[in-house]
């Protein structure tokens, strides 16, 4: 949580700006401590981090030999620093599966849970917003119960079990949509076209279900709590049309909506594991799994710290939008 | 109706009162409970899942672990498997009754853990403050900097597959969001007349923490560690899922799940059936925390 900043009744641009200045220096010691998160991962792994690499017979020399060229002989805190000052620089050392850079592996894969994410958002957010717009308005109607009801599920389902489910119906039972993958021409040939867009689709629902759930459920309650307020009475009784009231809601709700949003689509790119396992699809969670799988550390690490990254900063983002859209907004 | 003497209705009334013994704040929460229908239904249906997995033995079901090579992913209704058989020709209605067992153990487990320690460590930087309150806190945001699901992969994806290491992970992840809950509520009570009084009387800070603030904090990290419940169940079970939680032959609904994936164009259903046992139980936790918050808000 961000330093809780003294304001004063008069909310001036030069307070927000001061705001969004603090919230940006404060970003620095999370990075810092996330970094320590991710290089202490590998530490706390039981039995030695070169057994991957090395031969089951390999003598003590060559095994001394590769510790010194990972760096592992030398005292942990000099360790991460070094470790750190490499990653500034773009070098999270090489995957010891495949031997390839670990920044391009993770930037390629991000790349694919990036569209997954963003089509989630769409189908997510949409269907979230409408339901929570709907039920708000018709508090304790059956619309509303209906609503609640599809919320409620959408946040306790297991989705992996859900993206099965799918499967099952839409590729099994109905032999509509496929099953697996990213498409003919795998990850490097995307395109937004219906050939790739069919593999897109059942991952897609499947990672939208829980944002849908929670947008309708903060929406819902937003819309719920501004109808009852007095300015809404007021302006009924100023005569203006529903839609005018409705506008005015969603100008209201719209600050806390958006910050909500820009949390789940943080938690869509981290938390893809288990979905892009059950479609195969080629993104950061499928590299995760594999990394896991492989013991394949500094991919391992480099993913985590990654993905980690992206959502702090998204955090940031979504704070700084806050700020600048509604300065109001209590901080601290 | 008879006008009677104001006197005597004074008199009535006194004579009533002490008859009419005030109800307290948890009966007052038990009763408006036990009157809502859905969460009564739901407490039902967890207490059936709970009972059958504590009897599983006592059931008279077919042995969990044996398998049959001729009587593979037979279908939901077929004569003697009830629910069908696994990849293995395992009896499904056994395996989903002592799944329960190890699912639900480390699917709640974490959060008991979580909510024993969140507390611990809330009440006390809540109640110190100042630097042990920030450097509790700030510790705390560091972990908030992770998705709880990538927190619980990366740690358990380290520690390697197991049930322990499964649980330590996910205590992880709820420990942080417990102790900020923790941490709000104390601050917000820390300030009141009557903490003020205790001291005041003498009380040390063990005995305020303990008598004065966590009675009235407990509550309301109580409905929020129940919350919890439900995505602890989706996240131990997908941990299980991976393969990061238990290993076969043992019944875990995640890892059933898993291993049934590859029947899913033989005997879809029957594979399916491991989740429907997760998303019941998950969503029964997230209605009853539900009803829980709403009945614990007396003031509506």
């Amino acid at each position: 949580m961000p330093p809780s900043p003294t304001r004063g009744e008069g909310k001036k641009e030069s307070d927000v700006l001061a705001y969004i200045a603090r919230r940006i220096v404060y970003v620095i010691p999370i990075v810092i401590s996330v970094a320590l998160v991710c290089f202490l991962l590998v530490h706390i792994t039981p039995g030695d981090p070169l057994v991957a690499v090395l031969p089951a017979d390999a003598s003590q020399e060559l095994a001394a030999q590769l510790r010194a060229a990972y760096g592992f002989d030398r005292p942990l805190p000099v360790q991460f620093g070094l470790w750190l000052l490499r990653a500034l620089h773009g070098d999270l050392g090489n995957s010891i599966a495949t031997g390839r850079p670990v920044l391009a592996e993770v930037m390629r894969a991000v790349g694919n849970t990036v569209t997954l994410a963003i089509a989630a958002a769409i189908i997510g957010f949409t269907m979230g917003i409408l339901l929570g717009l709907i039920a708000g308005y018709f508090r304790e109607t059956w619309v509303d119960k209906l609503a609640t009801s599809f919320a409620i599920a959408g946040v306790s389902v297991p989705h992996y079990w859900l993206g099965m489910v799918l499967v099952i119906i839409f590729s099994v039972e109905l032999n509509w949509l496929p099953a697996v993958g990213a498409g003919p021409g795998g990850s490097a040939a995307w395109a937004w076209d219906w050939e790739h867009l069919k593999y897109l689709l059942l991952p897609a629902i499947t990672t939208a279900v829980i944002p849908m759930g929670i947008v309708t459920r903060t929406v819902r309650a937003l819309t719920g709590d501004i109808l009852s307020q007095d300015f809404v009475e007021a302006l009924r009784a100023k005569g203006l049309h529903e839609t005018g009231v409705f506008r005015h809601v969603i100008k209201n709700a719209a600050p806390t909506a958006l910050a909500v949003m820009g949390l789940q689509l943080g938690y869509m790119l981290g938390g893809s594991i288990l979905i892009e396992t059950v479609f195969s699809w080629p993104g950061s969670g499928f590299l995760l799994n594999s990394a896991i799988f492989q013991r394949d550390l500094p991919l391992l690490q480099g993913t985590i710290l990654v993905l980690a990254l992206f959502f702090v900063f998204l955090n940031l983002l979504v704070d700084i939008a806050q700020a600048a859209i509604d300065p109001r907004i209590k901080r601290g | 109706m008879t006008e009677l003497p104001l006197s005597a209705t004074a008199d009535a009334a006194l004579q009533a009162a002490p008859a009419t013994k005030a109800r307290g704040y948890w009966a007052t929460v038990g009763r408006r409970i036990r009157r809502d229908k859905v969460s009564m239904a739901c407490a039902f249906v967890l207490l059936l899942i709970f009972v059958s997995a504590i009897l599983a033995p006592w059931l008279g079901l077919e042995d969990p672990y044996k398998g049959s090579m001729i009587r593979r992913l037979r279908h939901i209704g077929t004569a003697g498997y009830p629910l069908g058989t696994d990849e293995l020709g395992r009896d499904m209605l056994a395996r989903l009754v002592y799944g329960g067992r190890l699912s639900l153990v480390i699917g709640i487990l974490p959060v008991i853990l979580a909510f024993c320690i969140g507390t611990s460590l809330g009440l006390v930087a809540g109640y110190v403050g100042g630097k042990l309150n920030t450097a509790i806190m700030r510790t705390i945001d560091v972990f908030y900097a992770f998705p709880s699901v990538l927190l619980a992969i990366a740690i358990s994806g380290a520690l390697g597959a197991g049930i322990l290491n499964s649980i330590v992970s996910l205590t992880v992840v709820f420990v942080p969001q417990i102790t900020r809950v923790a941490e709000s509520v104390t601050t917000g009570v820390r300030n009141m007349d009557f903490v003020e009084a205790a001291r005041a009387s003498g009380a040390g800070p063990f005995t305020i923490m303990r008598v004065h603030i966590l009675g009235n904090v407990l509550g309301s990290i109580f409905v929020y560690a129940t919350s919890l419940i439900s995505v602890s169940m989706i996240l131990a079970a997908g941990l299980s899922f991976l393969g990061l939680g238990t290993k076969p032959p043992e019944p875990e609904w995640g890892l059933m799940l898993n291993t049934l994936r590859t029947a899913i164009y033989v005997n879809p259903w029957v594979a399916a059936l491991p989740g429907a046992m997760i998303f019941a139980v998950s969503i029964c936790f997230n209605l009853l925390s539900d009803g829980l918050r709403s009945a614990m808000d007396i003031r509506n």
